[in-house]
């Protein structure tokens, strides 16, 4: 069986803003990480691999990403493919979303795993549009799996108020909760090990469909037209810190909440 | 795109060029500059390079817009129960669509859906379009792309939104890329321009940014939505029409068999709380038990920022914020929580926000009704006691 776990390199801290003068960017640190919610999927990917089976971690992103797939492998993942390519840049989730559907493509998986969603971008929507784009069945939220027998996969998904156990027929890709499996920590003996640990790259020329427009920008229907810092829009009362237990006790008792 | 200009790029400017970029998707590359793939489109560059970056406007394939009208609302419908988040969407449509003058469709789908269609009836819609089949009874995600296909293709809606909820956000991205159209998650502001663009805004970036996100050129445009961003309508609109939809043409294949679908005991979400105490990373440990008190005497709960969750003091559930809860109680305290959008986001339109914090210039005091700059420990300990006195 081949599993392919999705991950992302993020940013370490979500404390950029905006420069409310000039509207420009501001960060405080560079520094990234892999996103905390790739950890579960890579952990239930080494879960269902058994002997013979080979897991590979495919991420897209700059050639600094390769970092976050280095991680993968010691926490024991087998492989790691960077997808990158100046024409990967400015993508949205349908663009970023087809990009690894056709790296998918290459290596033909029985099951892709992905995190619940990424800290940076929050949106969770990328598993789900990816298994479109390979025609595949997908399941979200997944927070059990009970095994893989003759072609498909058990699992629940946790629906809200409602779990849904399914049986599902594999290829399928599933996006798993924080519940499933608590992950293990990297190895750094293992990778010590391993030595210099050797990645494999795709760009637009190793896929299917080479054509740039349906990568990056162009391939990306919504548009960022504007950032803004958030707004200011409430009217407020500043207690003095002197008299704000008693100025906030009388505010309790006249809207009738003690 | 964005375009290098090599003959801009010296020695001498080619390291602060790549420093404008807050995701290091600039790159050195012999002696000039390329874009990697870790650029988002900010476009900052093209502010601050002096030309050494410029935005050239890629030719597109244009879509006609008078084809695709009104705003569709996807009401989502689980176990036979219709979620309240389905009437808060269409309250949202039917004050955007009045301003453009467009219709408001509701699309319902599930199996013996008699009651809960009555039930929208006065919700804001102009139509009801209802797939009611017993193949449809349990969320099956491939028969209910396929159903959502067939309701686009027939109705044309210009805009969708759909709730983000567990469900919502499986199916809306599984339908939008269907259409190879544009999906905006967690749309906190919606407005509509003259020419039906739906503006989707977001907080964006991993930061302290909000986002104006367009789908300028394609359709129909997608968005989610939480439960508790937007209200229903406060009177009852006109009766919608209801239309039944042939389902004979629409495959109801399946890879994915329901073993059982299980109704989980109703666990109490601090979505549903009137009244919250919420903490962040500038609350001792040891003050727990007090804010605890503070919540009980209030009749509330206690809920915490997303730091307070990874730190392992609080589990997941007790989270505020777009990885966690959407909000909207009677009252809410902040303690110690400097209020980054990612948390604002999530409980920002509550009634009554009270908070305390050290930094007078801490974003929470922008959404804060009542504001006090000092330590929350001496006004924690005043108030329960004042609350214990008066009872």
């Amino acid at each position: 069986m081949n599993i392919v776990v999705c991950v992302k390199q993020v940013p370490m801290s979500g404390d950029a803003k905006v420069d409310p003068v000039t509207g420009v960017m501001i960060r405080s640190s560079a520094d990234t990480k892999l996103n905390p919610f790739d950890l579960y999927a890579i952990e239930t990917a080494l879960r269902l691999k058994k002997e013979g089976d080979r897991v590979v971690a495919l991420t897209m992103g700059p050639p600094s990403a390769a970092a976050a797939l280095e991680e993968c492998i010691a926490m024991g993942i087998d492989d790691g493919i960077l997808v990158t390519d100046r024409a990967f840049a400015g993508a949205d989730v349908l663009a970023t979303s087809y990009t690894l559907s056709q790296a998918i493509r290459r290596v033909n998986p029985d099951i892709i795993i992905c995190g619940k969603q990424t800290t940076d971008g929050d949106t969770a929507q990328v598993g789900a549009e990816i298994s479109e784009f390979l025609a595949i069945p997908c399941v979200s939220n997944v927070d059990n799996v009970e095994g893989v027998k003759d072609g498909y996969i058990t699992l629940t998904s946790n629906l809200g108020d409602v779990e849904e156990t399914l049986k599902v027929k594999m290829p399928c890709l599933i996006s798993v909760e924080k519940e499933i499996y608590t992950p293990r920590l990297p190895s750094y003996k293992r990778k010590k090990g391993l030595g210099k640990i050797e990645l494999k790259t795709l760009t637009l020329q190793d896929f299917i469909d080479k054509d740039p427009n349906n990568y990056g920008l162009k391939g990306s229907p919504t548009q960022v037209e504007r950032i803004f810092p958030p707004e200011v829009k409430v009217e407020k009362l500043a207690l003095d810190k002197a008299d704000a237990a008693g100025g906030i006790y009388k505010i309790l008792k006249d809207k009738k909440f003690i | 795109m964005l375009k290098v200009n090599d003959s801009k790029i010296t020695s001498e400017n080619i390291d602060s060029i790549i420093k404008v970029c807050p995701f290091n998707a600039i790159e050195k590359v012999g002696n000039t500059v390329q874009i990697n793939a870790a650029c988002k489109m900010c476009k900052i560059c093209v502010k601050k390079t002096n030309g050494a970056i410029e935005f050239v406007e890629d030719e597109v394939k244009k879509v006609n817009k008078d084809e695709w009208k009104g705003l569709a609302v996807y009401c989502e419908v689980l176990c036979g129960k219709l979620h309240p988040v389905a009437k808060e969407l269409l309250g949202e449509a039917r004050n955007l669509a009045d301003k453009t003058n467009q219709p408001v469709y509701a699309l319902v789908i599930g199996s013996d859906l008699g009651a809960i269609v009555d039930d929208l009836k006065d919700a804001g819609a102009d139509k009801i379009f209802v797939y009611d089949d017993e193949k449809l009874k349990d969320f099956l995600i491939e028969r209910y792309t396929n159903v959502f296909e067939d309701f686009i293709n027939k109705i044309k809606p210009s805009s969708i939104l759909v709730a983000s909820t567990n469900l919502g956000r499986v199916l809306a991205p599984k339908v939008a890329a269907r259409f190879k159209t544009g999906l905006t998650a967690d749309c906190t502001m919606l407005e509509i321009k003259e020419n039906t663009d739906l503006v989707q805004i977001r907080p964006a970036f991993g930061g302290n940014i909000m986002a104006r996100i367009v789908t300028p050129n394609a359709r129909p445009q997608f968005c989610t939505v939480r439960y508790k961003i937007f209200s229903k309508l406060e009177e009852p609109y006109k009766l919608a029409e209801v239309v039944n939809m042939d389902l004979s043409k629409i495959s109801m294949e399946s890879n994915i068999e329901c073993v059982k679908n299980e109704e989980k005991p109703a666990a109490f979400s601090i979505s549903d709380a009137d009244v919250i105490v919420a903490v962040g990373r500038g609350v001792d440990k040891g003050d727990l038990p007090a804010i605890q008190k503070l919540a009980d005497l209030l009749g509330g709960q206690v809920a915490c920022t997303r730091p307070l969750v990874e730190s392992g003091w609080f589990d997941a559930k007790a989270q505020i914020g777009l990885s966690g809860r959407t909000v909207k109680p009677k009252l809410i305290f902040t303690f110690g929580i400097s209020g980054a959008v990612q948390f604002t986001a999530g409980m920002q339109n509550s009634s009554l926000i009270v908070s305390v914090n050290t930094d007078e210039k801490a974003p929470i005091f922008n959404v804060a009704h009542i504001a006090v700059v000092g330590d929350y420990k001496e006004i924690l300990k005043e108030l329960i006691s004042k609350i214990e006195e008066g009872k």
